[in-house]
């Protein structure tokens, strides 16, 4: 090992010195030979002790630049880096990363402490630090008394806590996992997540994260980089992502949205859309100068309001006029369905359940203030 | 569950499998064992004569190490042989499958005196060896030729008790110990090995026990000097019908044989990988 031996926990709370690994991707390509690259042309920093995840549908790619970083798929073009040190041609066993694996991939012949304590003897440590740090991190996943149990005999949840032990045992430079809470069920999902972040904490090593789950990554990310088609679409804070998304697909991907394509690049200082004439918020086009020529108005379920009239809408909201199509109950709120403008384009918001009563059929008119719309590319 | 229907014993289905095995196996078994023991009057020479008349042992022992040669034999082609299986397409499978069952769907005698033609004395085998200066190689007539013929016909059954095993074993679990440090023969080591015991032990128990047991062939390609213990029993029975020795001789090898299954069994696995064998499951993997 190169790294000195200290505790899983003495590394993260190493006081001002980030103690994760950067990994740089430059310019990463990946061609199986099929009809398109599976990851083309990436190009990627996650920071040192970053919480990074890669967000997509199945096939964007996500799955195979995380298998490129670990090292068991080569590369068709590009480096990539740990910490400075291109590590393009080491064989997985000699980049030092933490793997976990949807199906946990626990070795079914091995008992809790041997699975954890493998990687430590395949890097030769002495046997009584061996059962200190198996002790300890079994203690983190809280499985201390399982050492002796096989695999099959635990439940999918403790499966993927020994895997997690596993993984991080090593103290490896960053911890890949891909697709871990995948075949768990909904609350033990959440129970994952919530401890996954807590050692992401504790251990404070770089996490790259891999889910086609919106709001796993939500949950757990620094930073998301949206997979699609083998690019990254958009890459930002969860925050950024939801609320500045700078194309189509990352709109749609993260959470509703109320999307109005237009015709041609008719930005200026106001937008045609079906008759309605809308105004621009110079603010959101100042921050996206490279989407000036946009073509969707992209608006949160949760930013249109509802009025009875036309003269009901404040000065200056972009007004379209719309039929509830079906109310949604959904405890704290309602959400209207609604078909908007003259072709009835399918469009969501959210109302209060003290703000009267909408019935299917009602004719309302739908409004947001320019700032809460978002110009996108397509 | 519906009430009206009579929940008939399942057992009965076993009658015909049992009276057969009964005419055939257990009646048979029970004169041999009680004439072994009876004649001349009641006694345990027969058994005594075997470890002193001072053959008996030579042809056990030379009976076990070529089972044990042909074992290995097959173990070390099987293996890799059954590892590719898993590893190819659907159809190349089937296709190597179709080549380790050939041996099965060939008649004994055919198999057997194509294995003389080809090892016997300036056959094609020997002449090839002469080619490249070796001219006092023999294979007919000597151990060495009878473990070759018999390591073909036994590969079948180490190759499909280790081709349901290996199939079975998640390849992931490899990606997973090289991810954990291991170079590619570590993982084969500490991983695919001992998840690919049970078949191992399935196949060498099927192989050693079946190979102890050969006759036709170190009868064929081998020499009476070198005979193997079917041979023995069969010179007892047939030449010198000394029916109690050779029962007692084959009480010997059945126990022999029925320690080492349970032996096996016990080291874990062994029987449900045969099962799975018998079961069908050999076809159909991924």
């Amino acid at each position: 090992m190169t790294t000195p031996s200290t505790t899983v926990k003495a590394t993260g709370s190493s006081p001002g010195t980030p103690s994760g690994t950067e990994i740089r991707l430059d310019r990463v390509t990946k061609d199986f030979g099929l009809a398109a690259p599976a990851v083309d042309d990436i190009s990627l920093t996650i920071r040192p002790g970053e919480f990074m995840t890669f967000l997509g549908p199945s096939g964007s790619g996500k799955t195979t630049t995380l298998n490129l970083i670990a090292g068991f798929e080569t590369l068709t073009a590009g480096t990539i880096a740990l910490n400075g040190t291109d590590v393009s041609d080491v064989p997985p066993h000699r980049r030092n990363l933490g793997m976990l694996f949807q199906n946990y991939a626990l070795f079914p012949h091995l008992t809790v402490a041997q699975n954890v304590a493998y990687p430590l003897r395949e890097r030769k440590v002495p046997k009584r630090e061996i059962a200190r740090k198996v002790a300890e991190v079994l203690e983190l996943v809280q499985l201390t008394g399982r050492d002796d149990n096989h695999p099959s005999q635990l439940s999918g949840g403790q499966q993927q806590r020994v895997a997690l032990a596993r993984a991080i045992v090593f103290e490896p430079s960053a911890l890949l996992l891909d697709e871990p809470l995948g075949a768990l069920d909904r609350n033990l999902r959440s129970a994952l997540q919530a401890e996954i972040r807590r050692i992401h904490r504790e251990v404070g090593s770089t996490f790259v994260f891999v889910t086609h789950d919106q709001e796993e990554a939500m949950n757990l990310s620094d930073r998301i980089a949206l997979f699609n088609n083998g690019r990254i679409e958009q890459i930002g804070t969860p925050q950024q992502l939801y609320a500045e998304p700078e194309t189509l697909f990352t709109a749609r991907f993260l959470g509703d949205s109320n999307v109005f394509e237009l015709g041609q690049a008719a930005l200026g200082r106001s937008i045609v859309w079906d008759g309605e004439s809308w105004g621009v918020d110079p603010a959101t086009v100042a921050a996206h100068p490279g989407v000036r020529a946009g073509s969707a108005i992209v608006v949160r379920p949760e930013d249109v309001e509802v009025a009875a009239r036309r003269d009901e809408v404040p000065p200056g909201a972009n007004a379209v006029r719309a039929v509830v199509r079906d109310v949604e109950y959904m405890g704290s709120y309602r959400t209207l369905l609604l078909a908007m403008g003259r072709r009835g384009l399918p469009g969501r918001t959210r109302v209060s359940p003290l703000r009267g009563d909408y019935a299917i059929g009602d004719e309302i008119v739908a409004w947001w203030r320019p700032g809460a719309q978002r110009i996108v590319a397509a | 569950m519906s009430s009206n229907k009579i929940r008939w014993p399942s057992w009965p289905l076993l009658v015909p499998a049992l009276a057969l095995l009964a005419g055939i196996l257990l009646v048979p078994l029970a004169d041999t064992l009680i004439r072994s023991v009876s004649t001349p009057g009641w006694t345990l020479s027969n058994y005594s004569n075997l470890f002193t008349d001072g053959v008996t042992l030579t042809v056990l022992w030379r009976t076990a190490v070529t089972a044990a040669t042909v074992t290995a034999a097959a173990l070390l082609i099987g293996y890799p042989y059954a590892y590719l299986m898993t590893r190819v397409s659907p159809r190349a499978r089937g296709i190597l499958l179709v080549i380790v069952l050939i041996p099965f769907w060939t008649s004994v005698m055919a198999r057997n005196f194509a294995w003389i033609i080809i090892l016997q004395d300036g056959g094609p085998v020997q002449s090839l060896f002469e080619f490249f200066g070796a001219d006092d190689v023999v294979f007919y007539g000597t151990t060495v030729g009878v473990t070759i013929a018999m390591t073909q016909v036994m590969l079948p059954f180490m190759v499909l008790p280790l081709f349901s095993t290996l199939g079975a074993i998640d390849r992931r679990l490899l990606l997973a110990a090289r991810g954990l440090g291991s170079s590619p023969t570590a993982a084969f080591w500490k991983v695919y090995w001992p998840l690919s015991r049970s078949g191992v032990m399935a196949g060498v128990i099927l192989v050693f026990t079946l190979s102890l047991g050969f006759y036709v062939t170190p009868a064929l390609l081998g020499s009476p000097q070198e005979s193997l213990v079917a041979q023995l029993l069969a010179q007892r029975t047939t030449l010198l019908l000394d029916f109690a020795a050779a029962g007692a001789l084959g009480i010997l090898v059945l126990v022999v044989t029925l320690v080492l299954v349970a032996w096996a069994n016990r080291m874990g696995g062994t029987m449900s990988a045969i099962g799975v064998v018998a079961a069908g499951r050999t076809e159909g993997r991924r």
